[in-house]
């Protein structure tokens, strides 16, 4: 069984112009990934570093302009794989209100299901396993557009999930929403993993988000400049800061206690990591 | 004053009105709509009158709801009933300067308003008590057939699905622009009518340009959903005509014979 669940393979692509003196800039120039089964990735990068460009590429959305994307062993370029590839990747976008198709939220659970021809005893029980999931099923019959943003986003998250994908790619899930709700769409993607086993992709700029997922990639001007687990990645503060990136509060706080001759560990994802690290460091 | 806007607006409940399959009460509504047009004497009006009554009785639809959604219709009811009243022909009963008013006229003029009045009324009462997703599925069934003709059925009732889906959006939308400007010192409900119409521009430019970006993440995020077009779609809850969707088609066919009848008599 191979592990791969994403490979991409030195890929560019740039967006078409009208303008032809000028010559398109790369969106993306050259990246290569190779992402396995089951993990959690999470894509960080300020705007415009191509972050977003690299998520639509994953579901056949873009085409790539050079190199290949390779999703399930299946290349995106082959036009008769796309709605192959589009159920097995789901993708939950930024705006929740531009992402929900009907008035009544088990309606739009059930859009992707009948967009794929499944039987409707079976749409019937996807759509309340997903709303399930993501706790919004006593709100089944409501109207999406009287609920609070983090709520929609949920009713987004189960839409992608009637698909029953094996890989979500969540493209700045929590940017348009308030504490509670991030926290809310942080905990389905927690659970998405302990109970489905699915390979999450997180496009972020959230460092506090990125600090859970297993790995993180960062772009900057269409390229991966660093890659590796957060504990890792989260060292470099100087070049993260240089990118335009702030390290997470935490990690912050023990650069600070370095730089000023305390030899406690860099890495401290959070605040009871932190505490623990500074409370070994005098000795308690 | 854009909340009062109710168009397309659907309230879910669950009466025998809203569990009626998008098809009954299509075709339930344009018999009735047959039937007002049919209707020429009080007696016919007062049959139908009696139906649509009995529709909102069953339904639950608050009467004020009803009566809300009828107000930007008001000068229009009020200039047909004005018309109707100065061009009846017979004898005039008050007679001013050129007016006169007649008996004929005054009949002509209560019949055509309460026309305008049930007319509207009744397809409120389709769109209020059927989501608009089932409603675009019953028409993409009852067209159907016109597909055979190369009538591209399935994509207008997903036009029609997206624009009343869109409805609520916008004019939150529409709310928060004009809250923005008015924050900036732009004047919505002062001046002549030109004056008012010039200070809408400001809110319709930046309504049409979001409308063209969510237009386009919505068509993004469908097609990350797997949509390809009418082929091969299932649907989550399958159309079936049950017994009382026979039942509700024979009441309103009964209405609109009676009616016919009555006309035929010249009542």
């Amino acid at each position: 069984m191979d592990e791969t669940a994403i490979k991409i393979e030195n890929l560019t692509f740039f967006y078409n112009t009208d303008d032809e003196e000028t010559a398109p800039e790369d969106v993306l120039a050259g990246v290569s990934l190779t992402i396995e089964k089951g993990s959690f990735v999470a894509v960080l990068g300020h705007n415009g570093s191509g972050k977003s460009t690299l998520a639509r590429h994953l579901n056949a959305l873009l085409l790539p302009k050079g190199g290949s994307v390779c999703v399930f062993g299946m290349d995106t370029k082959d036009e008769e794989l796309t709605l192959e590839i589009r159920r097995r990747v789901g993708m939950v976008f930024q705006n929740p209100d531009n992402q929900i198709v009907s008035n009544v939220v088990e309606e739009d659970v059930a859009f992707a299901p009948e967009n794929l021809g499944v039987p409707s005893e079976e749409i019937r029980k996807r759509v309340d396993e997903a709303l399930k999931m993501v706790g919004m099923y006593e709100f089944r019959d409501h109207a999406p557009h009287l609920l609070s943003g983090g709520q929609k986003q949920r009713v987004a998250i189960a839409g992608v999930l009637a698909m029953r994908p094996k890989c979500v790619v969540f493209d700045e899930p929590t940017a348009m929403l308030d504490p509670k709700g991030r926290r809310d769409v942080m905990d389905i993607i927690d659970k998405l993993r302990r109970e489905y086993g699915s390979t999450v992709i997180l496009i972020t700029h959230h460092m506090d988000e990125a600090a859970r997922a297993d790995r993180v990639v960062v772009m900057s001007d269409g390229k991966v400049v660093m890659d590796g687990p957060p504990r890792q990645v989260f060292t470099h503060v100087e070049e993260l800061d240089e990118l335009g990136l702030a390290v997470p509060g935490t990690v912050r706080l023990m650069w600070e206690l370095r730089k000023n001759g305390m030899d406690v560990p860099l890495a401290a994802l959070n605040a009871q990591e932190c505490a623990e690290a500074v409370a070994e460091y005098f000795g308690k | 004053m854009l909340k009062d806007i109710t168009l397309g607006q659907f309230f879910p409940g669950n009466t025998v009105v809203h569990r009626l399959d998008p098809r009954t009460k299509i075709l339930l509504v344009i018999i009735y709509i047959a039937a007002l047009f049919v209707a020429k004497s009080w007696i016919s009006y007062a049959c139908v009158l009696v139906f649509l009554i009995f529709a909102i009785t069953i339904s639950k639809i608050k009467l004020k709801v009803m009566l809300k959604g009828m107000k930007p219709l008001i000068f229009i009811i009020v200039l047909t009933a004005a018309l109707n009243l100065f061009y009846g022909s017979g004898e005039p009963l008050v007679e001013f300067w050129i007016f006169k008013i007649t008996r004929d006229g005054i009949t002509r003029a209560i019949f055509m308003s309460a026309r305008i009045i049930m007319l509207v009324m009744g397809t409120f009462m389709l769109t209020y008590t059927t989501s608009p997703i089932m409603l675009t599925y019953g028409l993409e069934l009852l067209l159907g057939p016109l597909k055979k003709l190369k009538v591209p059925v399935h994509e207008l009732a997903m036009v029609m699905s997206m624009a009343l889906r869109l409805i609520p959006t916008l004019i939150e939308e529409t709310d928060k622009i004009m809250s923005a400007q008015k924050a900036r010192g732009a004047q919505f409900d002062t001046g002549n009518l030109i004056e008012k119409a010039k200070a809408m521009l400001p809110i319709l430019v930046p309504l049409f340009i979001s409308s063209f970006r969510r237009a386009d993440e919505l068509a993004t995020a469908m097609e990350a959903r797997c949509y390809h077009g009418g082929e091969g779609r299932t649907r989550l809850n399958v159309l079936k005509f049950a017994v009382r969707d026979y039942g509700a088609l024979s009441v309103g066919v009964a209405v609109l014979a009676g009616v016919a009848v009555l006309a035929g008599f010249g009542l």
